[in-house]
């Protein structure tokens, strides 16, 4: 048959929503931009987790800055939780007591917090700020892709034609619950496979469809269903990658009570089973807490928010017990994000409206286990319509994951996180030891590192247990430009005394980094 | 040039009153076909309507107004469903069986080709290529998209019975035959049974593609005889003894074939002609099938009788209703069925001396089109697929004032429903497309794993923000869903609240309810995680400030993803 094309169309983007409990899932494509995300460019085995909450996570009431509480009961009474029962993690910083397990986690070096993360001309919408998070542009721009989606695009045209092939076998993302993620949207399709729900994996496991009824349209459903399930190109990949592994720990709730945790405990089992999959999107909604957000009395640490905190908090615990079980905890670093925090004063019916910035927690035996950035400043005069200024844009955390995860060039970082803002500064999420290494985190630390005194004035002294090597210490500031080089030379074994020199550098946060070889570690110290 | 593309195999002994054409050897499959493997193996035993063809008196609104136009159209705008549903189902069918006027004939629509000047007429010129051939595609699949009574939904279906391959080399690569031949069967889709049965016999299209121009006394060609009675007419029945088909016999297909020598086409003339030296002069003597009647020789006027002879047999009519019925209604036709509607669908055709629309009309008045079990049950053709969107969503293509972008937009339709293994004027064989007559799948034939991933193509791009791109001259004309719009056309308080405007999408859009799990994961695709009233305050934050393109796009791409989500399910292929 002849066939001329004179009629020129967009690419044939081949996209393959399927049916998962009669609902589509998308097996979208892979694009190129992914790739060298998921490390198939650099062979990397490691696994981005990133953690939606969607509707706008309160932060002022889950990192709690306990050096505010004057101004914080001054602005939000009726919401703010007790200070006394505020579980400390570092310094003058605290979290919800609902989140004690984050806290555990925290102290055992498998969380870090940034604070005070948002983005220049912050917006109140929803959907608008979603997009900005997910799309990682810059908030008067409309881009139709997602940060991650672009990444792989530009890594392999074409997707997804020919996919999967030999090279990526795999679904190069994918997004678990209802919430199609434009995280991983590239610029024609989106690069994931969505499961939207847990009972949907489960009927991808067994091949089964949802019930028709019995009649003939049913009939006509089911096969169309069958043949949806039967089309999808990553069943396979995924029911074999599910079948080599199972969840080990026993803190998972009962499947049905904590979605998160339901959606966690896939992803572990995929990684465990041999997935190559680089990032997983999961995401937990209910942060929209106009009203009634606490409980009355107790604190105020009961309620809606405390319980999707506890949740999350809970969900973690059990997403991190699971992998170190399964021998892959060091493959797995995690984030979460928000579209927007809420305002410092609440409203009266014990409630909080949208706002701008807010914390993120990152998560896994590889991330920086420390709080980066100072705590958020509550004004005494703060009014109904202040909003928390961000400190540290988003998108430095995502270039310093790109970077410090992934090995992505910093000149692809750029292109693939265009601003007019230029490039972002540098935010070591990452334990520096696991940025190039695959060393335990357990032997990460530079032993016995501390500076003090904290706060200093004109001068500090950091110690630390040298191993007899190349030692460089460096002062950074808060979003992680060098702004004094301490030490730079070969050091004897044993204890190490060094003047850290901070006169004429302006009061606030600093972090203090030491690295020796593979070990690094980071110390905060605020100067006066 | 032999144009019977399929084997026969011996009948199997099924309860058909007569045998359909079974898939042979050297039957050239679509591009990428695969029969999947998860299709019937055996006719669905679902329970079928005990209805009758008595006129349907139940509830009339806009479920019973949408099931009707899916069925008798290719999908309609919400605005046309409630019309419909807000006149008598007389005055809906009054108008659908009211013919648009005769349509002009295509021009060459495509530039850059010096051997066919864009704008052209070709129909009746000297002009004839593969230009022309896309060009009288392009202009049918544009008449299909915009006709809204039965009459293109009937040409196509005497395209698929009557069936000429327009461009293929095994075709009949004359598009001025082409357009004639589709002429005839659009002048008479609603028209008479067995008046187009005699036209189509000495149509040149058809002279040309089944052989009869080379049909003599001489040298005798079945082919058409032999596809006049197995496909076109009596259709064929049960193997009762050698060469015996029940409805008609070997012996009658070499009497057919005598009857119609003689008969020519003319390129130059493009038109047919008789030619009484080579027309067999004898006479032809047919089986008991035929009451043992004899047709004497009647020069040019013969091929008439044996059309009447066919026709005063009633498995004729039986032989049309069963096709009208699956090209409407569904593909099983039990003994109820049989009973109820066919026989006495094929009594009134017989009766009012073949024509068509009086009948049809009996059909989609009837209580048995109405019956619930009849509703949603046909998996949608390619063409319903491809133009029911665009119709149900209301897609403005470029004015037809616009020539070249009209045809190409037009022909990426033919492209995309081609994809999907409904090539318009190219059905695969001489019997048609497999979907309506190869048991058991039947329908069930559109669906595989090439037709799906294309299908959901095409609804993926028409829901994008950046549309299915037609690329004209280097001008870009994307196809695509202004669903802004389309919400905005809802009634103000339906658009403003997200779980009453998922219902209308719904509604809109599948033939049938979703099931309350399905309408959450809905909502929660259109509101990720956040209360429904948040819904309320983005629609309106946008309707405030209409211009504001970041407020624009961030209602736009969720009501999108909602769109994307619906035209992923199962049901939506479904009609």
């Amino acid at each position: 048959m002849q066939r001329r094309h004179f009629l020129q169309t967009t690419a044939a983007a081949t996209v393959l929503p399927t049916l998962l409990g009669g609902l589509p899932i998308s097996a979208h494509g892979f694009a190129p931009n992914l790739f060298e995300l998921t490390g198939g460019a650099t062979q990397t085995d490691r696994v981005l987790v990133i953690i939606q909450l969607t509707g706008g996570n309160d932060g002022l009431n889950t990192i709690i800055p306990l050096d505010q509480y004057t101004n914080l009961m001054r602005a939000r009474a009726n919401v703010a939780i007790a200070q006394n029962r505020v579980l400390p993690l570092r310094g003058a910083t605290g979290i919800h007591p609902a989140m004690v397990k984050v806290k555990n986690l925290f102290d055992n070096g498998q969380i870090g917090i940034v604070q005070n993360v948002g983005y220049p001309e912050a917006n109140g919408s929803h959907f608008q700020s979603t997009d900005t998070w997910t799309s990682a542009a810059d908030s008067n721009v409309l881009l139709p892709s997602g940060w991650g989606g672009r990444y792989l695009n530009n890594e392999y045209p074409g997707f997804p034609v020919d996919y999967p092939n030999a090279q990526a076998p795999h679904p190069l993302a994918i997004t678990i619950g209802s919430v199609a993620s434009n995280v991983v949207q590239g610029p024609v399709i989106n690069m994931g496979m969505a499961i939207n729900s847990t009972s949907s994996f489960q009927q991808l496991l067994t091949g089964s469809v949802d019930t028709a009824p019995n009649t003939l349209a049913g009939h006509e459903l089911t096969f169309i269903r069958q043949m949806v399930r039967q089309t999808d190109v990553y069943s396979t990949t995924l029911q074999q990658a599910a079948a080599r592994a199972q969840n080990l720990s026993p803190l998972y709730p009962t499947a049905g009570v904590n979605e998160l945790a339901d959606q966690l405990k896939i992803v572990a089992q995929l990684v465990a089973g041999g997935l190559q999959t680089r990032v997983y999107v999961c995401s937990l909604g209910g942060f929209d807490t106009h009203s009634s957000q606490v409980d009355t009395g107790d604190g105020n640490t009961t309620g809606e928010h405390a319980k999707l905190l506890s949740l999350i908090s809970v969900a973690l615990d059990a997403f991190q017990d699971d992998l170190r079980r399964l021998r892959v905890q060091d493959r797995v670093v995690g984030m979460t994000f928000s579209e927007f925090g809420r305002r410092m004063v609440s409203n009266s019916a014990k409630g909080t409206d949208h706002g701008e910035a807010g914390p993120m927690i990152v998560f896994g035996t590889s991330v920086n286990p420390i709080i980066h950035g100072p705590n958020p400043t509550i004004p005494a005069d703060a009014t109904f319509v202040d909003n928390l200024p961000m400190q540290i844009d988003f998108r430095s955390v995502y270039a310093s994951i790109l970077k410090d995860w992934f090995q992505v060039p910093q000149a692809t970082i750029n292109a693939l996180l265009p601003s007019s803002v230029g490039q972002f500064p540098y935010v070591p999420v990452i334990r520096q030891g696991t940025v190039t290494g695959s060393t335990p985190a357990a032997e990460l630390e530079v032993t016995g590192f501390s500076v003090f005194p904290n706060p200093a004035r004109e001068r500090a002294t950091a110690t630390f247990e040298c191993q007899g090597g190349h030692v460089q210490m460096v002062l950074r500031d808060v979003v992680g430009r060098e702004v004094r080089r301490v030490l730079d030379r070969a050091m004897p074994q044993g204890q190490c005394q060094v003047p850290v020199d901070v006169s004429g550098l302006k009061a606030g946060l600093y972090y203090c980094h030491v690295r020796e070889g593979q070990r690094v570690s980071a110390r905060s110290l605020s100067v006066l | 040039m032999n144009r019977r593309t399929f084997l026969r195999k011996p009948a199997a002994p099924v309860a058909a009153l007569f045998e359909r054409p079974a898939a042979g050897s050297d039957q050239s499959p679509g591009k990428g076909e695969t029969v999947n493997t998860i299709a019937n193996k055996e006719l669905p035993t679902a329970p079928r309507s005990l209805a009758g063809i008595a006129p349907y008196t139940g509830p009339w609104g806009p479920v019973q107004a949408a099931h009707l136009l899916r069925r008798a159209t290719f999908g309609s705008s919400r605005d046309e469903i409630n019309t419909a549903a807000s006149q008598s189902l007389t005055q809906v069918l009054d108008r659908l069986f009211t013919a648009p006027a005769t349509p002009e004939p295509p021009v060459i629509g495509f530039s850059g080709d010096p051997d066919f000047p864009f704008g052209s007429q070709f129909v009746t010129g000297n002009i004839e290529g593969w230009t022309a051939r896309c060009s009288l595609r392009a202009w049918w699949m544009g008449l299909m998209l915009k006709d809204t009574s039965l009459v293109e939904k009937m040409t196509l279906f005497w395209h698929n019975h009557f069936v000429v391959l327009i461009d293929t080399d095994a075709g009949i690569l004359n598009s001025r035959f082409g357009y004639r031949y589709v002429a005839l069967l659009r002048e008479q889709a609603l028209g008479n049974f067995k008046q187009l049965a005699k036209d189509v016999t000495i149509e040149p299209a058809m002279l040309s593609f089944l052989n009869g121009t080379d049909n003599s006394a001489d040298a005798p060609n079945e082919n058409y005889g032999r596809e006049l009675l197995e496909l076109f007419t009596i259709g064929k029945g049960r193997i009762i003894g050698p060469g015996n088909y029940t409805t008609y016999t070997e012996s009658d297909v070499q009497a057919a074939a005598r009857v119609l020598t003689g008969w020519q086409y003319s390129e130059e003339n493009i038109n047919s002609f008789f030619t009484e030296s080579r027309h067999e002069p004898g006479p032809k003597q047919f089986s008991s099938a035929f009451g043992n009647r004899v047709i004497t020789n009647q020069g040019d006027q013969e091929y008439k009788t044996l059309i009447d002879l066919i026709f005063d047999r009633p498995e004729t009519a039986a032989f049309l209703v069963r096709k009208l019925y699956r090209w409407f209604i569904y593909y099983v036709i039990d003994a109820t069925t049989e009973a109820n509607v066919i026989q006495p669908l094929a009594a009134q055709l017989r009766q009012n001396g073949y024509n068509v629309a009086p009948v049809l009309r009996t059909l989609l008045a009837s209580e048995h089109f109405f019956d619930a079990v009849n509703i949603g049950c046909m998996i949608k053709s390619p063409m319903d697929f491809v133009l029911g969107t665009l119709r149900q969503m209301s897609v403005a293509l470029p004015p037809e004032s616009e020539l070249e972008p009209s045809y190409n937009c037009w022909y990426a339709l033919v492209d995309s429903a081609e994809r999907m293994q409904q090539f318009i004027g190219n059905p695969p064989n001489v019997a048609g497309w497999p979907a309506y007559w190869q048991t058991p799948q039947y329908y069930e034939m559109w669906i595989n794993a090439m037709t799906l991933r294309w299908r959901n193509e095409y609804t993926n791009e028409l829901s994008s923000n950046y549309g299915y791109v037609v690329i004209v001259n280097g001008v870009s004309y994307p196809l695509k869903i202004e669903i802004i719009e389309w919400v905005q056309s809802l009634p103000a308080a339906t658009a403003a609240d997200c779980n009453l405007l998922i219902l209308e999408l719904v509604k809109q859009l599948l033939p049938f309810p979703l099931t309350a799990n399905q309408l959450t994961f809905l909502n929660d695709t259109l509101l990720p995680g956040l209360p429904d009233f948040e819904w309320t305050v983005e629609w309106q934050d946008f309707l405030s400030d209409p211009n504001d393109m970041a407020k624009r796009n961030a209602v736009d791409s969720k009501l999108r993803a909602v769109l994307r989500q619906i035209m992923g399910l199962a049901e939506y292929h479904l009609a």
